[in-house]
């Protein structure tokens, strides 16, 4: 690696800085502005991380003037004081030298990368009438929004008051939706972020692919190191020996796409022997009868063959929970769009639980608690008579959020009406959704395309007006009214200012909003003024939140034991083991396994995950980040990698079934993968040219996935679908 | 199966350390070739054969001077703190054989000047008259020639050891971790030495004397390098992996070809035949001996860089 | 006198790097370069496979072969707790003392100047954690005075097994891996 040292792009900021200040030297000069102090010493600022979607507390330090590291908030009960890697290497993105710096319009094609700087005042004409065009031609729900993560707050309720509906992100249809329509469908409730899993006081915990460890939500990586320390029962079912995995007493093999046939198996064997919470089953279950009787077939032996996991295996594993129940926790996953059947893996994972009577429960899944902090007082948002363009005629019936890939067909198709312009913010669809194929052609049908980031990423190559966002260490966002543990909540506010034109997202959702003529929706003065109102209205005290960053409430119960009443906001107000809803709208009302389709003769199914030190694909330009792992690489089974003569560290192509070639990637030889998959760290192989340093490290899984499989309970895009074989690569 | 996974890539270090390149491997050899010089031109002057051996007692200091200050610069373009070099000599590290070194080159000056004091040559003298007196002064003096040779000798051997010390007190590269490698390195130097002048020297009887003392050296150096494998291959698993990179391992067609074959015994034949007059003189000889001895520590130092107490699978 | 050491738990480790990136913004190490960094160590066979997963860095030897080679007097033992450290403006960069450390603890800043893992003695005399140990969002590593029988790290390393890494090179590594 010979890229810039950190001392060297600290001075390159440091001068385009300056740059930006010139303006004010000419001020100065003329005795108007005193020339600020050089900073000296080290100053804290509490905030919250936006390196992913946990929002852990954290402590920024400055010394002499400029950004020096993070830690964790101690006050903060996510993160407990401690971030993970991302967090503490996050600083990096605001020294980033290929950040965006100004607003840019497009100067020829979409995708052609070409830019003209313009100011925001240029900017926000130009899409304030693009905005009005559409409105009068296709109304107001012809604009639909991107959005991920809190920082969108703001431009959702823009987009809101102009009268669309359709608001998405790819968290539902593309990461844990299947799993919370499998959970509601099961207990009337979601898991939802951060989850509501016990895992520090689980007995046993069982990890369905889950990588925890790879995965780095904080909370749960903490929880999860406690429960390994304290000697909890840890199963793990994964194609891929997994960090999770070494910490494992069982570490089950599965094939992949295999994982009804093991849960039903568990819980055959569970219900069989009479292992199960009878009790809690009693009181709580619908249909359990029905449920039981339909797990008959599915013994240790019949699932021997569809998964590769011994029957005694199986048996032990399933006596195992059982024993620690109901302190057993069967992690119901998150990212859980694999294979299709998704949500119905997910409700079998839900009624694993059930079965062994965790939800409500110590050592199970908690209910999660939140202050009572009141949304500010707008007005009326104008009500859209056309209603969500994603999911019409409520073909997946299921879908409780609005699907991403929905508003990208409709994009296509115009049907159920057209979609002409889209605002996106903070997810590079290139990356998140699948087949990018489709979404670029969605793209060329728009009328507008705005796209606010922090770094020239793909989806921003593709917009026609790019809007450089502040990183989150140099902005506010809107307020964090946690549901965890225990109430709190957390404040994410500047810590150094932006080195040049970037711009928070309130501040641009609100300017936006007043060109639009929507000023009403933002009567507030700025965004501090917004906090204050809410929280003077809560009765909490902004002046103590800005102190320390988090405000604690007080400690309720979250246990069954603890007093909390169960309640199952089902249709039969029970947990659902049998589902009439399901059957009514003629799914199978208990889980049915479906033998995946086999990965044509000599290529591999192409799985992937997350590095503990990477987030998707948004932190590969980050220096700090990126120097921890420049590339991914692909796992390659020794005996695969001895039968193609493939040496560890030499470059390859993946080639998918459809003839999509990646960029070269290292291969990984180990045993640590089954045979028939190969698996890759997702966010690498970057194309967009802005991002000097990520372009063309790596390969890229989205660009491989052409082919995806859709959840017809949730819409949700399964993408473990796709298929590899190698090519050869130059050195 | 064992699989090492390491996320360290520091520059020169990983996957195996590669810390230094060309400039070490000539610096020892240059040293140990100086080392060869100053004992063979310190024995002649030691036996007071100064006048017949020429070649050895003039050419060999002063051009022994040009030499160690090259390799001296060789050492110095290797510093990454170029400029701090003089921080050696700031401070005596009793425990640091490259203090020891660096104090020793310092020694060595001062014994390789008095040698050419001696019998300064003709185009010194006519630019510095006052050498003549000088010269005169101690060249007459056998006991102070006596000394001279004894300083050279001395010092010249601690040089010679010094170079493979430098080495083999790493006990972290197993390859190195053999006290025998100043032994080699020494005699390796005076193989290097004797061959130069077999090159050079003009006077027949020089030549041939120096001839038959490199095929002596030759034949010690090979059972020296015997000794050193043994040695390895004797001790733990790592020494002995440490061995097979020369003996069959990455640099062992480099070791057998240049080092062993051409480099020692190929000359030694050759040599020994020439001795007993079985063929003509060839200069061939001599400089492939001088040519084994470089590369004899570019092997050295570039393998033992490579031994390892644990294997890495990098990561990328 | 006090003996540093460290005493990190390959049980709860996960091998996530937090500890290197802590390092590296505490520490300002430059880009491409690691004072720790984290080994994966798996035997056997799919699917049968043990794995230790263990965050590595200088070993603060109490044997360091790396102070003795050098020829400044610039890598030496700190007076408090045996912490071997580099006098940036004595050393020459001859580079013996990383050709000196079975660990391979040590390289070359771009500055010029042997660097390597410090113990953060900045923050311990402040009385904090290295930043390594601080950060670890697992709670693995301990770090502390092996002298004092009552600190985290004595009685932790009395009451599990554990190891150092490669005892047979001699350098007496003060940081020990529990299994
Ligand atoms: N192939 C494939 N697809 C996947 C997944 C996968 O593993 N493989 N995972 C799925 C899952 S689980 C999820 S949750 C989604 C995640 O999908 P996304 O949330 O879209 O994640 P990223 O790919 O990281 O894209 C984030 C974008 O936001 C930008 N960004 C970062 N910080 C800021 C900021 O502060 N402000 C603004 N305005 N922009 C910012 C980044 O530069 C980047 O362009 O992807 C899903 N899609
Ligand atoms: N460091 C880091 N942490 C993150 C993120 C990040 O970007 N970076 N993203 C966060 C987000 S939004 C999400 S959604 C989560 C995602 O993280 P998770 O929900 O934990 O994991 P997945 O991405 O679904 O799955 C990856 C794992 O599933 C295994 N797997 C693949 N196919 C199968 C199968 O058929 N059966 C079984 N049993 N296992 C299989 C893979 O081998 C791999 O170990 O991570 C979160 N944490
Ligand atoms: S889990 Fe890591 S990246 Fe995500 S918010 Fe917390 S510290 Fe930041
Ligand atoms: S931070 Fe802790 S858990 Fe993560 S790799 Fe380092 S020692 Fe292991
Ligand atoms: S680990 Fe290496 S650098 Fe650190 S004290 Fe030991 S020998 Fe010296
Ligand atoms: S590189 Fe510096 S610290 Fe290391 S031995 Fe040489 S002078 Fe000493
Ligand atoms: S103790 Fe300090 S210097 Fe050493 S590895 Fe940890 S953070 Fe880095
Ligand atoms: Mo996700």
């Amino acid at each position: 690696m010979n890229a810039l040292s950190r001392r060297k792009f600290l001075k390159i900021t440091g001068f385009t800085a300056g740059a930006a200040a010139a303006g004010t030297a000419a001020l100065r000069a003329t005795g108007v502005l005193q020339p600020p102090a050089p900073e000296r010493g080290t100053r804290t600022v509490p905030t919250s991380c936006d390196i992913c979607f946990w929002k852990c507390g954290a402590i920024a330090h400055v010394r002499d003037g400029e950004l020096w590291k993070i830690e964790g908030n101690p006050l903060d009960p996510l993160s407990e004081g401690r971030l993970c890697p991302r967090g503490t290497g996050g600083i990096g993105a605001h020294f980033d030298p290929d950040r965006l710096r100004s607003p840019l319009m497009r100067k020829h094609l979409r995708g052609e990368e070409e830019w003209v700087e313009v100011t925001w005042d240029e900017a926000f004409d130009f899409i304030a009438k693009k905005m009005t065009a559409i409105k009068e031609q296709h109304g107001p729900e012809a604009v639909a929004l991107f959005s991920h993560g809190i920082g969108g707050n703001f431009l959702k309720h823009m987009i809101k008051a102009y009268g669309s509906p359709n608001i998405t992100a790819p968290s539902f249809a593309q990461c844990r939706g299947p799993r919370d329509v499998g959970f509601r469908l099961t207990f009337g409730e979601d898991v939802s972020s951060p989850e509501r899993t016990d895992i520090r006081n689980a007995r046993c915990l069982v990890l369905i692919g889950s990588h925890l460890g790879e995965n780095m939500h904080n909370t749960q990586v903490q929880e999860f190191a406690d429960a390994v320390g304290n000697g909890a029962t840890v199963i793990v079912a994964d194609p891929r020996f997994s960090i999770a995995a070494s910490k494992a007493k069982y570490y089950l093999p599965v094939k992949p796409g295999t994982d009804i046939a093991l849960l039903l198996a568990w819980m055959h064997v569970i219900v069989t022997e009479g292992l199960y919470d009878k009790e809690y089953v009693a009181a709580h279950g619908f249909g359990f009868e029905q449920f039981a009787a339909s797990l008959a077939p599915f013994t240790p032996a019949w699932a021997y063959p569809e998964t590769g996991i011994e029957p005694s295996v199986i048996e032990a594993t399933a006596r195992e929970m059982a024993a620690h129940k109901p302190s057993t926790l069967v992690h119901p996953g998150r990212h859980a769009t694999w294979y299709g059947d998704d949500a119905q893996r997910s409700r079998a994972i839900a009624l694993l639980n059930a079965l062994l009577g965790s939800w409500g429960r110590k050592g199970g899944f908690y209910t999660p608690v939140s202050m009572d902090v009141p949304g500010y007082p707008y007005p009326e948002y104008p009500k859209s008579e056309r209603g969500k363009v994603d999911n019409p005629g409520h073909k997946y019936p299921f879908a409780h959020e609005t699907i991403t890939t929905g508003i990208r067909e409709a994009t296509l198709t115009g049907q159920p009406y057209p979609v002409k312009g889209w605002w996106v913010y903070a997810t590079n669809l290139i990356h998140a959704l699948p087949n990018e194929a489709e979404t670029i052609k969605a793209i060329q049908n728009l009328d507008l395309m705005v796209v606010v980031d922090v770094i020239p990423s793909e989806i921003a190559g593709w917009a026609d007006v790019v809007l450089p966002e502040s990183v989150y260490l140099e902005r506010h966002d809107d307020l964090n009214v946690e549901w965890f543990r225990e109430p709190f909540i957390a404040l994410r506010q500047p810590v150094v200012p932006s080195p040049h034109e970037q711009k928070p997202n309130w501040w641009i959702a609100k300017s936006m909003a007043e060109r639009l003529g929507l000023g009403a929706y933002f009567p507030w003065k700025d965004i501090e003024e917004y906090f204050q109102h809410r929280l003077t209205a809560a009765g909490l005290s902004y002046e103590r939140l800005k102190k320390d960053g988090i405000i604690r409430g007080v400690k309720q119960p979250v246990y069954f034991a603890e007093g909390v009443t169960p309640t199952f906001p089902t249709p039969s107000g029970k947990i659902e083991f049998m589902s009439p809803q399901l059957q009514q709208a003629g799914f199978d009302p208990v889980p049915v396994y479906h033998r995946p389709p086999p990965a044509p003769p000599g290529s591999y199914r192409l799985l992937f995950g997350r590095s503990p030190v990477h987030s998707f694909s948004r932190t590969q330009s980050n220096r700090i980040l990126s120097d921890m792992m420049p590339e991914n690489e692909v796992w390659v089974n020794t005996d695969i990698a001895r039968r193609h003569g493939l040496t560890h560290g030499q470059y390859v192509r993946l080639k998918n079934q459809d003839g999509v070639v990646s960029n070269r990637v290292r291969v990984k030889v180990t045993e640590r993968i089954r045979p028939e998959c190969v698996y890759i760290v997702h966010g690498f192989g970057h194309t967009a040219r802005g991002l000097h340093h990520a372009a063309g490290k790596g390969a890229s899984d989205a660009q491989l996935i052409t082919r995806y499989a859709t959840d017809p309970l949730m819409g949700g895009t399964a993408m473990n679908m796709n298929f590899v074989t190698f090519e050869p690569a130059e050195a | 199966m064992n699989e090492i996974v390491s996320t360290r890539t520091n520059p020169m270090i990983d996957p195996a350390i590669h810390i230094w390149g060309w400039e070490i491997p000539v610096y020892l050899f240059l040293g140990g070739l100086v080392a060869g010089m100053m004992m063979i031109s310190g024995y002649f002057l030691f036996r007071g054969r100064q006048k017949e051996m020429a070649t050895s007692c003039l050419t060999l200091p002063l051009l022994s001077v040009v030499l160690l200050s090259l390799g001296m610069f060789a050492l110095f373009l290797d510093l990454a703190h170029r400029w701090y070099f003089w921080r050696m000599y700031m401070t005596f590290q009793p425990a640091s054989p490259m203090s020891w070194g660096s104090w020793i080159l310092l020694l060595v000056y001062p014994a390789l000047l008095a040698n050419a004091l001696i019998r300064p040559p003709a185009w010194l003298t006519a630019r510095i008259p006052a050498l003549v007196t000088l010269s005169e002064r101690i060249g007459t003096r056998s006991a102070t020639v006596k000394f001279i040779g004894i300083a050279n000798m001395l010092l010249g051997a601690m040089l010679g050891v010094y170079t493979g010390v430098l080495l083999s007190a790493f006990g972290a590269r197993p390859l190195w971790n053999s006290s025998i490698l100043g032994l080699l390195f020494l005699t390796s130097g005076l193989s290097s030495a004797a061959a130069f002048v077999h090159l050079v020297a003009r006077d027949e009887f020089e030549q041939k004397l120096l001839a038959k003392a490199d095929n002596a050296f030759l034949t010690a150096e090979i059972v020296i390098i015997g000794m050193f494998l043994i040695g390895l291959l004797s001790s733990t698993a790592v020494h002995i992996e440490a061995a097979q990179l020369l003996l069959s391992g990455p640099f062992a067609p480099v070791f057998w070809v240049f080092v062993i074959g051409l480099g020692i015994v190929i000359p030694l034949i050759v040599q020994s035949l020439a001795v007993n007059h079985k063929v003509a003189h060839t200069p061939v000889a001599p400089i492939l001996v001088v040519l084994g001895g470089l590369i004899l520590r570019f092997v050295i130092v570039q393998a033992g860089q490579v031994s390892h107490w644990t294997r890495l699978f990098p990561s990328h | 006198m006090a003996r540093y050491a460290m005493a990190i738990d390959t049980v709860r480790c996960v091998g996530c790097m937090d500890c290197v990136a802590a390092c590296k913004t505490e520490n300002g190490v430059p880009e491409g370069y690691d004072r720790d960094w984290i080994t994966y160590e798996s035997t056997g066979q799919f699917p049968t496979l043990h794995m230790e997963i263990r965050s590595e860095r200088c070993n603060h030897c109490d044997d360091p072969p790396c102070v003795g080679c050098c020829p400044c007097g610039a890598s030496h033992i700190h007076e408090r707790g045996g912490v071997v450290l580099v006098h940036h403006d004595k050393c020459s960069g001859c580079k013996a003392c990383i050709a000196a450390c079975p660990y391979d603890a040590r390289f070359i800043h771009p500055d010029g100047y042997a660097d390597k893992c410090t113990f953060c003695i900045h923050r311990v005399e402040a009385g904090k954690d290295p930043a390594c140990v601080a950060v670890c969002p697992t709670h693995c590593m301990h770090f502390g005075d092996l002298e004092d029988p009552h600190s985290e790290v004595s009685r932790i390393l009395a009451s599990r097994n554990s190891h150092a890494l490669v005892p047979a090179a001699g350098t007496k590594p003060q940081i020990f891996y529990l299994r």
